[in-house]
């Protein structure tokens, strides 16, 4: 009886694991599905409908492939937490400081092979195929665009202060001298910097320190030095200082995160403030920007030889613990989405079509991917397409290209910006900080992380 | 000789009972011992899996250096060193122990007095509580945002444009390093309190009338009545509604991370948002060793807390 039982049991176990089998055989060649990264949260009905319509021209050419759209939008402390939980989607974006780190703890999935076979792929621009290539030579990302920090000020508060919206600042004093005026004339913040503790405070310090000729560390990885207290990150907490205390012309809130600062710019409370320089397309797509208003300078460089712009950008990685088919039908969706649309005609025009028809930005300044004539050429392509007021962007797209671009610190970016957030914290609320002694104890803090190489 | 005899007599006797009921697994059956395991199962999963093995994991975690995707390596007590010589744990501490301190000084007596002027209310006692209750329905989240326009700084803010009224201010809330905290404080008492008001509420029902009436024919006013009635019927709540105020305030999290993210310039970094800082602070995956140490630091703590002060009231909490 019970011989019986064991045979009947292990003939349904055996079954099973038939079924199961042929299952799994029968799913690789049935449909893959991924999930990706698609807009940041908040985001118009318009952009969604577009990026939703991308999304069927992409599952009708490829069959075997669905995607499943999730909602994405990169901030360091939300990013750590996904990553720990294994919740990031299959395809997601990271910025260019981050991939190499990521690649290297074995965080992001090898794309060596998928990537070179991409017919468009040595063509690349070396330097940015840098960003997402790992210590072992493996291509863990590839870019998805790059940027030039930038100031973005309001061409109406620009008017209404008695100033000339055609003739953004060229010196920081001038910056300071404009913002004093605006917040004279209008009422409203003249100059506006991020200063949350999510280390975009560091974030835009170190832009402004670099535009002054400093830098905030020598040397790579954990042998590197914080040099964060030098002269010109001092100047530059002694400007905002001064801005902050003795003008009065940052306004009463100093707690602006990347997302705060881009809902108070498009709402016309805010004269000035530096981001990068593509960040138009999310003015449009989570705050409704009136394109009027908007306008588009370099950074003002200091008469310094060191001096240039931070310049950074954003990388697609896919998920390390997914399977080889998704991890194909995720390259396929990275080329598709991200990189097909700047080196093919027709995909470049197709994109450009369906964005502008659902009134999303085309043509905002970038930097090139590839190299300058096929970043010129692509927007020949999409000319009739665009929808950005190209020319209040102008003195950008015409300074930007003789700025030189340094990019972010290499040894732990974040850890090193977020020792810098309580210090700008401190200037901007605290009328008697000591700047010094704020700048002693940062480079302390930063130079134990890069040591400890978190 | 007669004392050893006695332990043996007993010994034996209870060996005895012991043979008696020795428990066989189908004695267990029938006693009904699968039903109620059958009935604990649910409770068992759900503490074993959110409760229980989160701590166990904790206490090994701390003891280790992982980004929970690659192997762990063992580190002793390298993490429990580096928050102890981190120079912002000290901040953290000092942050908590000021938000502790300003919550009882200012939040623990405030329940307290709204539950008896409830109490000796005649009319609409239940709208009254409703109202006080109302701020724990509405969720912390929304709640926080909504404060945050309140304490909006420019002189267009709520608070800013009310106190304008009668000539003060504006004043920059959250905006300063020395306003921060009293502002957390300040919104966590009107979000937290309702939930003490009724807990104070029903133990207000439980004093025995006779002794208001007792002290009324004594000639005792409302202030005497509350002093000596109502405080000392109350002791045992008022102990244990302070150590859980201690210890909630010991792990606050919610507003400085809403309000503030520990700013500006460290004001508001509390325990909790380090543990937070550690583990998510880095985008490049966070240093969880480092965060559980401080967790089982401030666990620790916490619990030797409790015990000190459940021993040192005892005496004043029984009747």
């Amino acid at each position: 009886m019970k011989s019986k039982r064991l045979v009947a049991a292990v003939a349904l176990a055996g079954l099973v694991a038939v079924c199961v089998a042929a299952t799994a055989v029968g799913s690789t060649t049935k449909t893959v599905t991924i999930s990706v990264a698609s807009l940041i949260p908040g985001s118009t009905k318009a952009a969604v409908d577009q990026f939703n319509a991308q999304v069927t021209e992409f599952e009708r050419a490829n069959p075997s492939i669905k995607v499943k759209p999730v909602e994405y939008q990169w901030t360091g402390p939300t990013f750590a937490a996904k990553l720990a939980a294994g919740t990031l989607p299959t395809v997601f974006e990271v910025p260019f400081t981050d991939a190499r780190t990521l690649g290297d703890n074995g965080q992001l999935a090898d794309l060596t092979s998928l990537a070179k076979a991409l017919p468009y792929f040595s063509k690349y621009n070396k330097a940015v195929l840098a960003e997402g290539t790992d210590s072992k030579g493996r291509i863990i990302a590839l870019p998805k665009g790059a940027y030039a920090q930038a100031l973005h000020y309001n061409r109406k508060l620009f008017t209404q202060a008695g100033l000339d919206p055609n003739k953004p600042p060229r010196t920081w004093a001038q910056v300071r001298a404009y913002a004093r005026q605006i917040a004279q004339k209008t009422g409203k913040a003249g100059y506006v910097q991020m200063a949350k503790d999510d280390n975009t405070a560091g974030w835009i310090l170190t832009t402004f320190v670099y535009s002054l000729g400093g830098r905030m560390e020598k040397g790579i990885g954990t042998k590197a030095v914080a040099t964060l207290a030098n002269p010109q990150t001092m100047t530059a907490l002694n400007l905002l200082k001064q801005m902050r205390w003795t003008d009065n012309s940052m306004g009463a809130n100093f707690d602006y995160g990347w997302s705060d600062i881009n809902q108070a710019f498009a709402a016309g409370n805010v004269g000035m403030y530096v981001s990068g320089s593509d960040v138009y397309t999310n003015l449009v797509q989570a705050s409704n920007i009136d394109p009027s208003l908007y306008g588009l300078a370099p950074i003002p460089l200091a008469k310094n030889k060191n001096a240039g712009v931070l310049g950074g950008g954003t990388e697609v990685a896919v998920k390390p613990t997914v399977n080889a088919d998704a991890k194909a039908a995720a390259m396929k969706w990275i080329d598709f989405y991200y990189e097909r649309p700047l080196v093919s005609k027709t995909r470049a025009v197709q994109n450009a079509r369906t964005l502008a028809a659902n009134k999303q930005p085309v043509g905002v300044p970038a930097l090139p991917l590839f190299n300058k004539q096929q970043y010129d050429l692509a927007n020949t392509w999409i000319a009739p397409y665009i929808n950005v007021p190209l020319n209040q962007m102008k003195p950008f797209t015409t300074g930007i290209f003789d700025q030189r671009l340094i990019p972010e610190p290499e040894a732990s970016t974040q850890s090193v910006y977020h020792s810098l957030d309580a210090v700008v914290e401190a200037v901007l609320t605290d009328r008697n900080a000591d700047i010094q002694s704020l700048l002693q104890q940062a480079n302390q803090q930063a130079q134990q992380a890069i040591t400890g190489g978190s | 000789m007669n004392a050893i005899s006695e332990v043996e007599v007993e010994g034996a006797a209870l060996a005895r009972r012991r043979h008696r009921v020795r428990l066989t697994p189908l004695r267990w059956f029938r006693g009904g011992g699968l039903s109620t395991f059958l009935f604990m199962l649910p409770l068992l999963l759900v503490f074993g899996a959110f409760s229980w093995y989160p701590i166990v994991r904790t206490g090994v975690m701390a003891f280790q250096h992982t980004n929970l995707v690659q192997a762990p390596a063992w580190v002793g007590w390298q993490n429990f060193s580096a928050v102890v010589h981190d120079p912002q744990t000290p901040i953290a501490v000092k942050n908590t122990a000021y938000f502790a301190l300003l919550a009882l000084v200012f939040g623990y007596p405030i329940p307290l007095a709204a539950a008896v002027l409830m109490s000796e209310v005649r009319k609409r006692r239940g709208l009254y509580s409703a109202l006080a209750y109302l701020p724990v329905v509405i969720p912390p989240v929304v709640a926080v945002l909504l404060w945050k326009t309140f304490y909006d700084a420019s002189s267009n803010g709520v608070f800013n444009t009310i106190l304008g009224w009668i000539g003060l201010g504006p004043y920059p809330w959250l905006q300063s390093p020395h306003w921060a905290m009293p502002s957390l404080v300040l919104e966590s008492t009107w979000a937290n309190a309702g939930a003490t008001v009724i807990i104070y509420l029903a133990a207000l029902t439980g004093v025995n009338s006779e002794l208001y009436e007792a002290a009324a024919v004594d000639g005792a006013g409302v202030w005497r009545k509350v002093w000596n009635v109502t405080l000392p019927q109350l002791r045992g709540v008022l102990l244990v509604t302070m150590i859980l105020q201690i210890i909630g305030t010991a792990q606050v999290f919610l507003e400085p991370y809403l309000f503030t993210s520990g700013g500006p310039a460290n004001a508001t970094l509390t325990v909790l948002l380090q543990i937070y800082n550690y583990a998510f602070g880095n985008s490049l995956g966070g240093n969880y060793g480092k965060a559980t140490a401080l967790s089982l630091m401030l666990a620790g703590f916490l619990t030797v807390f409790s015990f000190i002060y459940l021993r040192a009231t005892r005496s004043w909490s029984q009747e």
